[in-house]
């Protein structure tokens, strides 16, 4: 079999993508569910400990929920710092191998690559929510509670949707950043792009064709999740001009009106 | 008691600074108040107060001759009894104009979304704003986003609306028809607190006039008698700035 390998560059990559291109698009899959599902939980938990930290501690407050939220504070303060401070693939066989020796808990493959690059993600991003709700003018929560939302409805409904549009793009970062970064997660075994194409390299010594491939395909996967969020984004604006809505098309929509025979015999 | 609001020796510190030092009026329904003074003399922290958005450090509110600042008030329904129109319009910039009208009537009041949409047709119409319900506010005219906050703050059905100078972030052109606006209110019998810097607009709509110097009220009492015959120097003096200016 090794012998059949084709002496040129391009011959070879050909080669290789014949007997391996499934194992490759296996891994890239991979990495690109390990990412897309990390990057949404991480965005919870961020929202989640981002939201927590903006809640001012006042001086009117009830002693319980002083104390609660110093406590869920002060915790939250250790998992981002813990979490931004050290590296992900450190953490990937810390966790993992700590789970097992220290809790006897084998974790499966699938579930300790969620877990640690959510983890991470969601430390990253509970700076930038509270920066993002931080941002909106306060008047934004004046009026909320003007018209007699709770602070909870004020967050709920005008905040925090203000402050997802506001760090898209911090998103779309750690999006990027997790495809490329989900490679660490080779150190526990996790078959994703990087560790597919190592694997095919190791075998027949191409390292350099097997890595162009992974190139292509990392680049591939997040150029395109930059430009699908990049036009999520313009779809939060919602649209660019907005259609006049003539006293007409409103009576027809609300179905206040049906279309007069007039316009059907014209 | 016909009261709908009383104020009673409010006062509000921030610091050590004295923003409303004593002051004392009440709202019977259909009245519609005008609030005039110099800038700083605390008229939108007065507006601030009454709506809660400031918690007074002294003296009391009656909203309905029950104090909203005693324990166990909620704050919440008691806002949504009170509309606020702001100098910067607070319109929110996540949804469109329709949005932004049935929001407070569909996750405070519950109204159900179609009948709250209607609704807000109505007082859209009526501010003339009906035809851009699909824009955001950062698509319209300064006159346009005060309108349709008016339309916003109406949509809750409040007894009192206050009004925090609704007009000075307008450019000349557009005062107008807010004005307008807030005129046909108040003659419809509709109970307002109006704080503004139009002069002549107060004249014309008010039935009661409050001018503040310091965290005080230095006078009050009819239009006519505010802008025709002042008693107070201070009230003179502040009058006559502005017809000069
Ligand atoms: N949040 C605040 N903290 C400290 N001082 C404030 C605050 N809000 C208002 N003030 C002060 O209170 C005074 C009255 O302000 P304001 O009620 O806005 O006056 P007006 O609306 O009549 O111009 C001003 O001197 C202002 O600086
Ligand atoms: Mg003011």
């Amino acid at each position: 079999m090794k012998t059949s390998l084709p002496a040129d560059f391009w011959g070879r990559i050909v080669f290789i993508i014949q007997r391996y291109g499934l194992s490759y698009l296996k891994g890239a899959g991979t990495t690109l569910v390990i990412s897309l599902v990390a990057t949404l939980i991480g965005c919870i938990i961020g929202f989640g400990v981002g939201v927590v930290q903006y809640i001012p501690i006042e001086k009117g407050d009830r002693l319980y929920k002083k104390i609660l939220l110093r406590i869920a504070k002060a915790v939250m303060n250790i998992y981002v710092e813990v979490f931004r401070g050290t590296p992900m693939m450190v953490q990937a066989m810390f966790i993992y191998y700590g789970a097992s020796q220290v809790l006897n808990l084998r974790m499966s493959m699938w579930f300790a690559a969620f877990f640690i690059v959510s983890i991470n993600t969601g430390a990253y991003m509970a700076e930038t929510v509270r920066g993002g709700i931080i941002s909106i003018d306060i008047g934004q929560t004046e009026g909320a509670l003007a018209v007699g939302m709770t602070p909870v409805k004020a967050m709920n409904h005008v905040l925090i949707p203000q402050a997802l549009r506001n760090i898209m793009p911090q998103i779309g970062n750690n999006l990027i950043i997790n495809i490329k970064d989900t490679c660490v997660l080779s150190v526990i075994g996790t078959v994703e792009l990087f560790f597919a194409s190592k694997s095919v390299a190791g075998t027949y010594y191409t390292y350099f064709e097997s890595m162009t491939i992974a190139m292509a395909l990392y680049l591939t996967m997040t150029v395109a999740a930059s430009r699908l969020l990049r036009l999520w984004e313009k779809h939060m604006d919602g649209p660019a001009n907005y259609d006049l809505a003539t006293t007409d098309t409103l009576a027809y929509t609300s179905g206040m009106l049906t279309t007069p025979d007039r316009q059907r015999s014209r | 008691m016909a009261d709908i609001l009383r104020i009673e020796h409010l006062k509000k510190d921030f610091g050590n600074h004295s923003v409303l030092r004593d002051i004392s009026f009440s709202v019977n329904s259909g009245d519609v108040t005008a609030i005039i003074g110099a800038s700083g003399s605390g008229k939108s922290t007065l507006l601030r107060c009454i709506n809660l958005l400031e918690t007074p450090t002294g003296g009391d509110i009656l909203f309905h001759d029950r104090s909203i600042l005693a324990k166990g008030t909620d704050i919440p329904a008691y806002r949504s009894k009170v509309g606020m129109v702001f100098q910067n319009f607070n319109l929110f910039e996540n949804m469109n104009v329709l949005e932004n009208c049935i929001i407070a009537p569909v996750k405070v009041l519950k109204v159900p979304r179609a009948e709250a949409t209607e609704r807000a047709m109505g007082f859209l119409r009526r501010v003339g704003m009906a035809d851009f319900i699909n824009a955001r506010p950062r698509q319209l005219s300064g006159g346009q986003k005060q309108r349709a906050a008016i339309a916003r703050a109406l949509t809750i059905q409040p007894e009192v609306l206050l009004f925090d100078e609704p007009t000075s972030a307008l450019d000349p052109q557009m005062v107008g028809e807010v004005l307008q606006v807030i005129g046909d209110l108040a003659s419809e019998g509709r109970t307002m607190l109006i704080v503004t810097h139009e002069m002549a607009f107060a004249r014309d709509v008010s039935n009661h006039v409050i001018f503040m110097e310091n965290g005080l009220i230095c006078e009050e009492g009819a239009p006519a008698k505010i802008f025709g015959a002042p008693e107070m120097d201070s009230t003179r003096a502040f009058l006559d700035r502005f017809r000069k200016g």
